[in-house]
């Protein structure tokens, strides 16, 4: 059955060893993890948790509830298939030389990218995006030496007016589409 | 007024209703203790090793459905606790867990006696709390004691370090938890319950198997009357055992690996299983992509991460499965399914239980049940991991929720001497027996003592075949009979009771059976009943592991009285 790239925003509270338990229910359940970003929400003392996983909607749903039965997880969305505005920022250090500086800059202005640093042999990009649209200015770089990169996965966020709390939980899957064998 | 941590512990496990523990003290602990004296409603039973304490808080909880305390010590003594949480988590089985942890300040710095132990039991807890301040300790004691007996039950950690127990505040018992991230599905969903309903008036042969929700949920007596109503068998799990009176003509015993072969035929013929309180084990299942291959599923639990886990559900009802249950009932129509019962009982004629080959030595099938018929089934049975399990799942006939208990989803050997004794401080009131085998008697064998010094009296029967037996079976079926590592040299456990002031007995004939168990049961006090069973007996029915249920393996005929006797000391 196919992969598929999973978007969930778990809304946990914000306490000590609340992200050990979210992540190390992923490392038991024998997923991978593609991205994970943490950051306050618009609740005090509740953090909004998002990731990125690959896998069948069968096994990502069974994590899902997995998670949803922590304590600590106050709410569990898999928003894989709404209508999404997903972002993630990169900052990328490029080489860069009085020859190919102006050529850099010109890339970066392409993506709507920032300048945030200029070195004597090296700049620094801050860009802002979905995660294609970062691959392609990195492939751009490319040819420039890429130094460094930092990324800090995507969050996400669902389009239109209600927040992620109001939204309605999706009804149990009816049947499983296929049986999942367990060793 | 302030108290101490250690009084505010105290207070609050009397709150809760506790009036037992088991623990074994240690540094850390020393001011948990001290104050201990103070609060004579609760009685403190002293095991010999930690594990210990955790199994009998867990033998304690399912012989009284009430939550079970334990206690160990920061370091060594947590992690002893480790397999008895384990246990109680893949059984569902409400427990507290108390562990001491060093002071505050000492905490990451390696200090003497420190483990991380709500890391280490992290995926085996339903939750855990380390506690920090002792002003906190209220609440958290409130929701702990909440989250383990709520929903679907389980065992919840408490790290208390050492300078939070002598610390002091102002105890206020909060009068409810606020935890917005926990939910406890009640009642069905009304479309799913319709849906079930509408299947199961059209089934032809429809089959409940029912689990240990059943018996969490107090939902006997509901799922008898829809049992009853619908007129459909009922199968259970090894953990169900006793959720539906086995002796009931809609009972077929149990179903999976050792199940009864007729449970097993009725699963691969019926067309709509109902699945009640069961989360689809592999020893339950077989091959899963065999499983039930002409059925639809309703699946009941209270867990909504059981749907669709194992294998694909046709009606999911996420719920407390006595009101779910309550609800369908009202909702059927009365049938009968005379063609299908008729079925199942002539399978059960094909395929008898009960088929003891005829042997001059002692067969454990025989002594259990010679112990049902000499307890009338009125006791409370406990058991170890292996052989001995199945034969006591298959020979006792049990009436009454909580009557058996077993460890099943972690399969612990060393399980059954400490949960016997928590059973017997739950239920002074029942006789309790552990049947036992040498194997695993002797992981736990220490907790004699604790039966001595405690006054637990506790009967032991042991099924001492001179084998890990179960393990042996295997080896036997699959391996060619190369036997490594099972031939088991046990001590003369009739010498070993006395040494601990245990009274015993050795049993090797057939016609000592009865007057031994007469006078194990007449006996004050614990017993030891040592039966020196034949060794190479094997446990049947079994499906292969892997294989689909269907393909169970019978007694070979020809198996008949031809054994050879080896000398077991």
């Amino acid at each position: 059955m196919a992969t598929t790239k999973h978007t969930l925003v778990a809304i946990v509270n914000d306490r000590p060893g609340v992200l050990n338990r979210v992540v190390s229910l992923f490392r038991r359940r024998g997923f991978n993890i593609d991205s994970i970003a943490v950051g306050h929400s618009e609740v005090p003392h509740l953090s909004r948790v998002t990731i990125i996983v690959n896998g069948t909607t069968a096994t990502v749903e069974q994590v899902r509830k997995q998670l949803d039965k922590l304590i600590d997880v106050v709410k569990i969305f898999d928003i894989t298939g709404d209508k999404l505005t997903g972002r993630e920022l990169a900052l990328v250090k490029v080489k860069a030389n009085s020859a190919t500086r102006s050529e850099i800059i010109e890339i970066a202005d392409i993506f709507r990218a920032n300048i945030v640093d200029v070195a004597s042999d090296s700049l620094t990009i801050e860009i802002t995006g979905d995660e294609d649209k970062i691959e392609s200015m990195l492939k751009l770089l490319q040819g420039f030496g890429i130094r460094e990169i930092a990324r800090t996965g995507r969050v996400a966020m669902v389009r239109g007016n209600l927040g992620v709390m109001r939204k309605k939980e999706k009804p149990a899957r009816t049947r499983a589409k296929k049986p999942v064998t367990k060793e | 007024m302030k108290k101490t941590g250690a009084q505010i512990v105290c207070e609050s496990l009397i709150a809760e209703g506790v009036d037992v523990m088991f623990g074994f003290p240690g540094g850390v602990l020393l001011p948990f203790y001290d104050t201990l004296p103070q609060y004579p409603q609760i009685r403190h039973i002293l095991v010999r090793h930690e594990q210990g304490a955790a199994h009998a808080a867990d033998g304690y909880a399912r012989a009284t459905g009430k939550v079970g305390v334990c206690m160990a010590t920061s370091g060594p003594g947590a992690t002893n606790l480790v397999t008895g949480i384990a246990n109680a988590y893949l059984d569902s089985v409400p427990m507290i867990a108390l562990t001491g942890q060093v002071a505050r300040p000492f905490i990451g710095k390696d200090a003497f006696q420190e483990i991380d132990i709500s890391g280490i039991t992290l995926p085996i807890t339903k939750h855990s709390y380390v506690a920090m301040d002792t002003g906190s300790l209220a609440q958290i004691f409130k929701e702990a004691f909440y989250i383990a007996r709520s929903g679907r039950p389980g065992p919840v950690l408490i790290d208390l370090p050492k300078d939070v127990m002598t610390d002091q505040a102002e105890f206020i018992r909060p009068d409810k938890v606020d935890l917005p991230g926990y939910k406890i599905p009640t009642h069905g969903h009304p479309t799913q319950l319709k849906s079930a309903s509408k299947l199961i008036n059209e089934a032809k042969q429809p089959l409940i198997i029912a689990g240990r929700g059943v018996i969490i949920s107090g939902a006997s007596a509901p799922l008898k009357e829809f049992a009853e109503k619908a007129q459909i068998p009922v199968i259970t799990t090894l953990l169900g055992i006793g959720c539906f009176p086995e002796d009931h003509v809609l009972s077929y015993g149990m179903a999976g690996m050792h199940g009864t072969g007729y449970a097993n035929k009725a699963l691969e013929n019926c067309d709509l299983l109902i699945a009640v309180g069961m989360r689809f084990d592999d020893r339950v299942t077989g091959n899963v992509d065999a499983f039930v291959p002409n059925a639809k599923i309703i699946h009941i639990d209270m867990d909504p991460a059981e749907i669709g886990k194992n294998v694909r559900v046709d009606v999911p009802i996420v719920g407390d499965v006595g009101a779910v249950l309550h609800a369908i009932e009202k909702m059927i129509e009365s049938s009968r399914h005379i063609d299908w019962i008729q079925q199942l009982d002539e399978w059960r004629k094909q395929h008898p239980l009960l088929d003891i080959h005829d042997s001059a030595g002692l067969l454990p099938q025989h002594i259990i049940h010679e112990l049902y018929e000499a307890t009338r089934g009125d006791a409370i049975v406990v058991t170890g991991v292996g052989q001995h399990q199945m034969w006591t799942a298959q020979h006792y006939i049990f009436h009454e929720p909580n009557t058996f208990i077993s460890s099943g989803g972690l399969g612990t050997m060393g399980f059954g001497l400490p949960a016997a004794m928590g059973a017997k401080v739950g239920r002074p009131d029942k006789m309790v027996w552990l049947i036992d085998g040498d194997g695993s008697l002797q992981m736990t064998i220490q907790e004699l003592a604790t039966l001595v010094q405690d006054n637990i009296a506790v009967k032991i029967a042991v099924m001492n075949n001179g084998f890990l037996g179960m393990v042996r079976q295997w080896q036997d079926l699959f391996y060619a009979k190369n036997y490594v590592a099972t031939p088991l040299s046990c001590p003369d456990f009739v010498k070993v009771a006395e040494a601990y002031c245990i009274a015993g007995l050795k049993v090797t004939k057939r016609e000592e059976i009865r007057p031994a168990i007469k006078k194990a049961m007449e006996h004050d006090g614990p017993f030891l009943l040592n039966f020196m069973v034949e060794p190479e007996e094997n446990v049947y029915p079994m499906v292969p592991p892997g294989a689909a249920n269907i393909e169970f393996m019978e007694r070979p005929k020809k198996e008949v009285s031809a054994w050879q006797r080896r000398s077991t000391p």
